[in-house]
C-alpha cells in the first residue's frame, strides 16, 4: 500500500470511528461490504460521506454509491480523485 | 405554484367499484372464509395459491447485493414453509408460542414468518439494526421461545444475552459466516432438510394471535401490539383499495419486515393477492433503486418519505434516460409526505406519490390517497372503505368529544371493529385500555380534516420520536444512557432533520467528577450504539448542567425540545420550582 493510500485509509477510519466510536478498525475486513460489518444506518452512512467531503474535499455523488461499498473501494475511489 | 389538487384519470381499477358496496363480510366471502370458520394468514397467503393453477408464479424475487437473484414460486414457498412449520413442531413449539425473527431480507426470514404462522405460532420480526438491548427487552417481554437469526447477528448481538433470556429455548441459525455449528443453536438448513414435507397445519381461528409488532411510546417499555389471523382481511382489502394492487402485478415494498409495513405489505398482503414481490437485499442506493424500478418492471411501488427525499436529493440527472412505463401506482407511508415529493413523483416517475396513514396498532392502511380519488398533495388522504375516522377533542380528565368543524386540529380517532385492529399490548392491559374511549380508538396523532374530508397530519399528541418513519421511545434511549457510570440523568428528544424527519438527540447531565469532554461524548455514543443499535441510538449527545422537570419529577422533554430549537416554551406551569430558564 502506498503512503497516500495508507493516509487516506487512516483518515476514512477516523471518520467512521467518530460517527460509530464503538467500531474496532482492526476488525474491519477491507474487501467486504462495510455496512454488513459495522452498524451504520442510512443517516450514519450519509454522515460518513458528508465528513469525507468536508475533510478530504471529495464529493461522492449518489451515482457512485456502488463504488464505495467496501473500505478498499472507498480508499481506491478517493486515491483516484486526490492529488498525490 | 403547483395546484392543490391532482386529478386522477377515470380509472379501470377494480377497487373503484368496491367503494360503495364494501363490507368486511364480503371481503371474508371473497377469501372463502366462513363465519367463525378457520382462518390462517399463511394458508391464505401461500397454500391457497400453491393449490391453484398459478402455483408456479413467482412469489418473491430476491435481488442480492452481488447482482445475483433468486425466484421463489408459490409452490416452492409452500414446501419450504411446510418444512419450517414441521421443524418447529418437532422442536416442541406449540400454537401461541412466540417466534422471533432477526435477520436481513434473506429468503429464510420469509419462510420462517410464514412457516411459524402455519402452526399457529405468534411471529415477531425484529429490525436487524436493533442493538442487544431492544432485542433483549422485546424477547423478554413476550417470553419468546424461538429466535431465527444469522450467525453474524447472533455472535454480535444475541449470544451474550442468552443467560438473560430463559424463555428462549431454541435459536435457529443461517450460517452466513461459514463458521459451522455454534453451541446451543440449530443449523436452520439442516433442520429444514430433516423436516417432513407434509402440510404443516395447526387450525387457527379468526381471533387467534398471529403477529406481534413492537412500537414505542414516550414512557415505559416498548409496547407489543398483538394482531390476530383475521387481520388478513385488512391486508387483502387495503392492498387493493389503497395500493391498487392486482393479481399478477410486480410489487416492491421497500420496508424491512422488522417494521410493521414490511410485514403487512412486504409479506402478507402481496401474497394473499397472488402478486410477485421484489425483495432488494442491498442497502439503499439511488442508482440501484432506479434500475430495479425500471428493470424489474415494477407495477406498484410502496416506499417511505426518507427514501423519496434521498432520491430527490440525488437530483434529476439520476433519472435521465430512464423510463417507467410499467409503473402504475406509487405510495408512501411513515410520516407526512410534503407536496413537493408528491409532485416529484409525477415529474420523475410519471406517477404522483400517494401518501397514506396507519400505525402498528392499526395493522393495515387506514387513510389513503387512492387511485380512484383526486390527490391533495400534502394530505394523507381519506378513510378507506370499511374505516370510519373522526377528529376528536381529547383532553386528560375530560370526556372525548367529536370535532365536526372543518380544519380544526384534534386527535385522529377510528371506530373500532376493523379486522386488523390490535387486540392487546402484550402484558400491558392498562396501556391498552387507555387507547380507547367507548367505541373509538385514539391514535395519538393530531390531524385536521378539511371540508372535502381529506385528513392532514399536524403532529404527535405525545413526545414520541419519529425518525425515518420509525417510532423511537425516549425512555428506552434514556434508560440505556443512564446505565453509563458517568451519567446522572438523560433526556432525549427528536430534533427536526431535513432527510429523516427527526433524529434522536440526547441531553446528558454528568455525575460529579466527570469532565464534559470529547472523549466522554464519544464513549457515551459508543455505549448507546452498542446497546441500542444505530437505528435507535442518539445521533448527537450534548452535555447540560441540568434538565427541566415537572413538579412530580418527570423530565419535560417538550420544554427541552423548545429550548433546543429556540421555540416558545409554551405552558411551563408544571415546571418544578427554581427550574425556570
Amino acid at each position: 500500500m502506498s503512503q497516500q493510500q495508507e493516509r487516506i485509509r487512516t483518515e476514512v477510519l477516523a471518520i467512521v470511528k467518530r460517527l460509530a466510536p464503538e467500531v474496532d478498525p482492526a476488525r474491519i475486513i477491507p474487501d467486504k461490504p462495510l455496512r454488513t460489518q459495522i452498524d451504520l444506518d442510512s443517516m450514519d452512512w450519509l454522515n460518513v460521506l458528508a465528513s469525507i467531503h468536508e475533510k478530504l474535499g471529495v464529493n461522492i455523488p449518489e451515482t457512485d454509491y456502488g463504488k464505495v461499498v467496501t473500505l478498499d473501494g472507498i480508499v481506491a475511489y478517493l486515491v483516484e480523485r486526490l492529488p498525490e | 405554484m403547483r395546484p392543490p389538487l391532482i386529478r386522477q384519470p377515470p380509472t379501470t381499477s377494480p377497487s373503484a367499484a368496491d367503494d360503495t358496496a364494501f363490507s368486511w363480510a364480503r371481503v371474508a366471502e371473497e377469501l372463502g372464509m366462513t363465519p367463525d370458520g378457520p382462518v390462517n394468514i399463511a394458508e391464505l397467503a401461500v397454500d391457497r395459491h400453491a393449490r391453484s393453477a398459478h402455483a408456479g408464479r413467482t412469489a418473491f424475487r430476491f435481488l442480492n447485493a452481488d447482482g445475483s437473484r433468486r425466484d421463489l414460486s408459490y409452490r416452492e414457498l409452500a414446501g419450504l414453509t411446510d418444512r419450517f412449520g414441521n421443524a418447529l413442531a418437532t422442536l416442541g413449539v406449540r400454537k401461541g408460542d412466540r417466534v422471533f425473527v432477526l435477520c436481513g431480507r434473506i429468503c429464510e426470514l420469509y419462510v420462517a414468518v410464514l412457516g411459524a404462522l402455519k402452526i399457529g405460532a405468534v411471529v415477531s420480526p425484529l429490525f436487524p439494526s436493533f442493538g442487544p438491548e431492544p432485542i433483549r427487552s422485546r424477547i423478554a417481554q413476550a417470553g419468546g421461545t424461538v429466535l431465527v437469526t444469522t450467525t453474524s447477528l447472533y455472535q454480535r448481538k444475541v449470544v451474550a444475552l442468552r443467560p438473560m433470556l430463559p424463555s428462549l429455548r431454541h435459536v435457529l441459525l443461517v450460517d452466513d459466516l461459514g463458521v459451522g455449528p455454534l453451541p446451543d443453536t440449530f443449523d436452520l438448513p439442516t433442520l429444514l432438510q430433516a423436516a417432513a414435507d407434509t402440510p404443516a397445519q395447526v387450525p387457527t381461528g379468526p381471533e387467534d394471535p398471529a403477529l406481534l409488532h413492537f412500537t414505542s411510546g414516550t414512557t415505559g417499555q416498548p409496547k407489543g401490539a398483538l394482531h390476530v389471523h383475521a387481520a388478513v382481511l385488512t391486508h387483502y382489502a387495503t392492498a387493493r383499495t389503497a395500493l391498487d394492487l392486482r393479481p399478477g402485478d410486480t410489487f416492491w415494498c421497500t420496508a424491512d419486515p422488522g417494521w410493521v409495513t414490511g410485514t403487512s405489505y412486504g409479506i402478507v398482503a402481496p401474497l394473499v393477492l397472488g402478486v410477485t414481490s421484489v425483495v432488494d437485499q442491498a442497502e439503499f442506493d439511488p442508482t440501484r433503486w432506479i434500475a430495479i424500478l425500471e428493470g424489474e418492471r415494477v407495477n406498484v411501488w410502496y416506499t417511505a418519505p426518507t427514501a423519496i427525499r434521498l432520491l430527490m436529493k440525488a437530483g434529476p440527472m439520476l433519472f435521465a434516460g430512464h423510463r417507467f412505463p410499467d409503473l402504475r401506482f406509487v405510495a408512501s407511508v411513515g410520516e407526512a409526505l410534503n407536496p413537493e415529493a408528491v409532485w416529484w413523483g409525477q415529474d420523475m416517475l410519471g406517477r404522483p406519490i400517494h401518501d397514506n396513514w396507519w400505525q402498528s396498532e392499526t395493522g393495515g392502511i387506514m387513510l389513503a390517497n387512492t387511485a380512484t380519488r383526486d390527490i391533495k398533495p400534502g394530505s394523507m388522504g381519506r378513510p378507506l372503505p370499511g374505516i370510519a375516522a373522526h377528529v376528536v377533542r381529547h383532553v386528560e380528565g375530560e370526556p372525548v368529544s367529536l370535532i365536526e368543524t372543518p380544519d380544526t386540529v384534534g386527535e385522529l380517532a377510528l371506530e373500532t371493529g376493523w379486522p386488523s385492529m390490535f387486540r392487546a399490548y402484550l402484558g400491558q392491559p392498562e396501556r391498552y385500555r387507555a387507547c380507547f374511549a367507548g367505541k373509538l380508538y385514539l391514535t395519538g396523532d393530531l390531524v385536521r380534516r378539511d371540508a372535502d374530508g381529506y385528513y392532514w397530519f399536524v403532529g404527535r399528541s405525545d413526545e414520541v420520536i419519529k425518525s425515518s418513519g420509525h417510532l423511537i421511545g425516549a425512555f428506552e434511549v434514556e434508560s440505556v444512557l443512564m446505565e453509563h457510570p458517568a451519567v446522572a440523568e438523560a433526556g432525549v428528544i427528536g430534533k427536526p432533520d431535513a432527510l429523516a424527519g427527526e433524529v434522536v438527540q440526547a441531553f446528558v447531565v454528568l455525575r460529579h467528577g466527570n469532565a464534559p469532554d470529547d472523549a466522554l461524548n464519544l464513549a457515551l455514543l459508543a455505549h448507546a450504539r452498542q446497546r441500542l443499535g444505530a437505528a435507535v441510538a442518539p445521533k448527537e449527545i450534548a452535555f447540560v448542567s441540568a434538565l427541566p422537570h415537572t413538579r412530580s419529577g418527570k423530565i419535560m422533554r417538550r420544554l427541552l425540545k423548545a429550548r433546543e430549537l429556540g421555540l416558545p416554551e409554551g405552558d411551563t406551569s408544571t415546571l418544578a420550582q427554581g427550574e425556570e430558564k
